[in-house]
């Protein structure tokens, strides 16, 4: 995490939170978080991460346990959401439903007492920045999925806060509409230059919209890093399964000499080299991690350096690229993804094939219990 | 297709089938057996309610304009006397008429019900008919000088226009009774002399108690179907019962216990004497007046506005306060401005089925009312049962219902029907 240390002066930062709601479990294990101004981070996991709970401790809707967080210098622990001045996207929008779109956005201006021709003039901005003028007198209810969603986006920022909370507003929109509006959101946050911190469990929505992603598993940030470090550099097993397709193949260590160590597979399939990332000492389990479209098959000789023998099990024809699904070592679900390039090799179900990969693009990370 | 489609532009009576049957026909006989089996799902209960509700209340309202019991007595009377101007007496072709008819009724034992009736009309009038009636068989023409003979009274006009009034069989008496008002001899309609005006204002203390009882619930209900509605699932059913456990308990039952607990020798005056805050010749009298009826219906109405407000409250997601709280609002404008507004229609459904339910009290007023907590039903039921007037009775009832309804209706004007929610 040294880029966060040489980020100067953190705008949101948590330090050593905990957070237990039943006083026995820990929700969240001492959580240390600095976030930039004008950031976009998202914090990804399976549900029961951890992560609402962390938006809503610095929303102010949950109290941290222990530890404190701070929003600018201020240790904020004691204040209440009203004098955060934090602006906040709900899962479902909670747009107030006896009200009209222009009273929602006035709501908060109204409750800071400003004057009435400002608040005209600050709805009618924040309208016309999601494209809705049009539809201040009609009801939240009389409006679509994603111009709800976009009034409420609208609302969260009609105040001008420097932060904003969103907690997976794009979750009750279909594929299509979420896509659009994660880029118009993308667009709204590098036009306004806020910070945003975003929850959802999408990790294409995290990839696509974030500077930083931060992967929350068991009330712990698993890694936090860039989409691209995330996917082509994980640290661990869970992240690099939990982010994008992933082959796993469990061996023991033989030997490490630098960054690379060579793995005896469990499976019988050989022995191996890959980058030492996170293993233990010689003689301990690793699983490594492989991604699918960075195998290769049936390679020319001498081209990679680590090949193991497999099965053809099934061929799925997906247009771009045929997805191959594979039995090597002892793995049964082993994916390769041939592109359907000009005068690629034809497979066939049931024939033995070679894999191969370049060692820098496998991973040996802790050991997950087999599954 | 094609010629469906000439059909369709030719013809003015809508789509066509392909064998030339209109499509409404078609879609009505295919619809048919769906709505006849609905129909006769509903038969029972309709015919059910036709029985003991429509026909009862049909039958109300034709007793509260209808007053046969004169006119069956004295039929002959009643055609002549139409002819009569109102002026001095009634001519003696009238008076021959009357004897006649006298003796038969007296014959007939239907000259006390005659009585009764013209006595609700002119107060003290039923001894001089029945009276008259057992010497009429012995009276001799000219008949206007041997009745006055028997009675002086008979030469008063005021009876004679009662007569008059009473030959009709349909009449608004009972109403003008209901509303403190009368027809004068002259056929005008006035007011009642003060001693004898009741009804308007046991109404309009009905409709002040009612409106008072669904106050108080509002007050006492919110809080508490606020707290069942955030509470958890396990606490929050515990707490329902505890508001239902009234519910399930005999409405007798729960008003002696506020006997119980309010009368002078109660348990609250004997805490209250006892702690020392009244001396023992002081003690508050709680009960048999209005206090006690408004303590009494408040408490055993409460359910009423409880439920529907929580399952209004239930359905408001916690996020809508979030909201407000993160948009800058404080707790107390959150809740004002966002939570309250959502909770409208429960509050106008509680309050809907609450005052209409009290403006028709009936039992709890008659027991812990006393003189002053007496409502409307109390003298409606004291007029089906002891003096015997059911016009009167359902000129008051038909008022009531009417009253309800118009009430009902300006509440549909200002909340909307629409916007109320009974669970």
């Amino acid at each position: 995490m040294s880029d966060t240390q040489s980020m100067g002066d953190p705008f949101v930062r948590f330090e050593k939170v905990q957070k237990s709601y039943d006083g026995e479990i820990l929700v969240v294990k001492d959580l240390n978080l600095d976030i930039a101004k004008g950031e976009f981070l998202t914090m990804l996991g399976p549900s029961g991460s951890g992560k609402t709970t962390c938006l809503m401790m610095l929303a102010g809707f949950e109290t941290a346990t222990h530890g404190q967080i701070y929003l600018g210098k201020d240790p904020i622990n004691d204040v209440p959401p009203h004098k955060r001045g934090i602006g906040m996207v709900f899962q479902n929008y909670a747009l107030f439903p006896h009200m009209t779109v222009a009273e929602n956005l006035a709501f908060p201006l109204e409750v800071r007492n400003m004057s009435k021709n400002d608040i005209e003039t600050k709805v009618k901005r924040a309208l016309d920045m999601v494209e809705l003028g049009i539809f201040g007198n009609r009801m939240p209810a009389q409006l679509s999925g994603g111009q709800q969603q976009r009034v409420a986006v609208a609302r969260a920022l009609v105040f001008e806060p420097d932060l904003i909370l969103m907690d997976e507003p794009l979750g009750a929109l279909d594929k299509q509409l979420r896509e659009q509006m994660q880029y118009e959101i993308k667009h709204i946050h590098e036009r306004l230059g806020v910070t945003v911190v975003y929850v959802t469990h999408d990790q294409a929505e995290a990839l696509t919209m974030s500077d930083r992603i931060a992967v929350f598993n068991d009330g712990v940030i698993q890694q936090l890093s860039s989409p691209s470090d995330l996917y082509e550099r994980p640290q661990n097993s869970f992240v690099a399964q939990f982010i994008g397709e992933n082959n796993k193949l469990s061996g023991k260590i033989k030997a490490v000499s630098g960054d690379v160590c060579t793995i005896e597979l469990d499976g019988g399939g050989g022995t191996v080299e890959a980058l030492a990332i996170n293993i233990g000492a010689k003689g301990e389990q690793t699983t490594l991690s492989l991604r699918p479209e960075r195998i290769e098959i049936n390679p020319d000789k001498g081209s990679v350096p680590n090949t193991l023998k497999g099965k053809i099990e099934e061929l799925i024809y997906l247009g771009d690229h045929v997805r191959t699904r594979m039995s090597v070592s002892g793995n049964s679900d082993f994916i390769v993804k041939v592109p359907n390039t000009h005068g690629h090799k034809l497979l066939k179900e049931g024939e033995t094939a070679i894999v191969g990969w370049m060692t820098e693009d496998c991973r040996a990370l802790d050991s997950l219990p087999s599954t | 297709m094609v010629d469906a489609t000439i059909n369709n532009g030719n013809k003015s009576d809508g789509l066509l089938t392909d064998d030339g049957q209109s499509l409404k026909a078609k879609l009505a006989l295919a619809t048919r057996r769906n709505k006849t089996k609905a129909f006769l799902l509903v038969a029972p209960l309709l015919f059910f309610i036709v029985i003991t509700f429509v026909w009862p209340i049909g039958v109300m309202l034709y007793r509260s304009v209808n007053s046969p019991q004169f006119t069956n007595a004295f039929s002959s009377t009643a055609v002549v006397i139409k002819d009569w101007d109102g002026q001095g007496l009634p001519s003696e072709e009238v008076f021959t008429a009357f004897v006649a008819d006298m003796v038969q009724a007296r014959k007939d034992r239907t000259i006390g019900k005659a009585g009764t009736r013209i006595n609700y009309e002119l107060p003290g009038t039923r001894s001089l008919f029945t009276g008259t009636a057992r010497k009429a068989k012995k009276l001799e023409a000219p008949f206007k000088e041997s009745l006055i003979a028997v009675n002086e009274k008979w030469a008063n006009p005021e009876i004679w226009a009662a007569v008059k009034r009473l030959s009709s069989r349909y009449t608004l008496s009972f109403y003008l009774a209901s509303l403190d008002l009368k027809y004068d001899k002259s056929g005008e309609i006035v007011t009642q002399p003060e001693d004898r005006q009741i009804y308007v204002t046991l109404f309009l203390r009905t409709f002040w108690i009612s409106g008072l009882v669904m106050l108080f619930t509002i007050l006492l209900g919110y809080p508490v179907a606020y707290l069942l509605s955030v509470l958890p699932l396990r606490t929050s059913n515990l707490l329902m019962i505890m508001v239902l456990l009234p519910f399930w308990t005999s409405l007798l039952v729960r008003t002696t216990a506020w006997i119980a607990l309010l009368q002078r020798e109660g348990i609250i005056n004997d805490v209250l004497v006892f702690i020392g805050v009244i001396s023992d010749e002081n003690r508050i009298q709680m009960i048999y007046n209005q206090a006690g009826t408004i303590i009494a219906m408040t408490h055993i109405l409460l359910p009423f506005m409880v439920l529907p407000l929580f399952s209004v409250m239930k359905t408001i997601p916690p996020s809508y306060m979030r909201a407000a709280r993160s948009l800058g609002a404080t707790q107390f404008t959150a809740y004002t401005r966002v939570y309250m507004p959502l909770t409208l229609p429960g509050i106008g459904a509680g309050s809907v089925l609450v005052f209409i339910l009290s403006v028709g009290y009936y039992i709890t007023p008659a027991l812990v009312g006393g003189r002053t907590g007496t409502l409307i039903s109390n003298v409606i039921a004291g007029h089906m049962q002891q003096s015997l007037n059911w016009g009167l009775a359902a000129a008051l009832g038909a008022l009531l219902l009417a009253s309800v309804l118009v009430l009902y209706w300006f509440y549909n004007k200002i909340v909307g029907v629409d916007n109320m929610k009974f669970g």
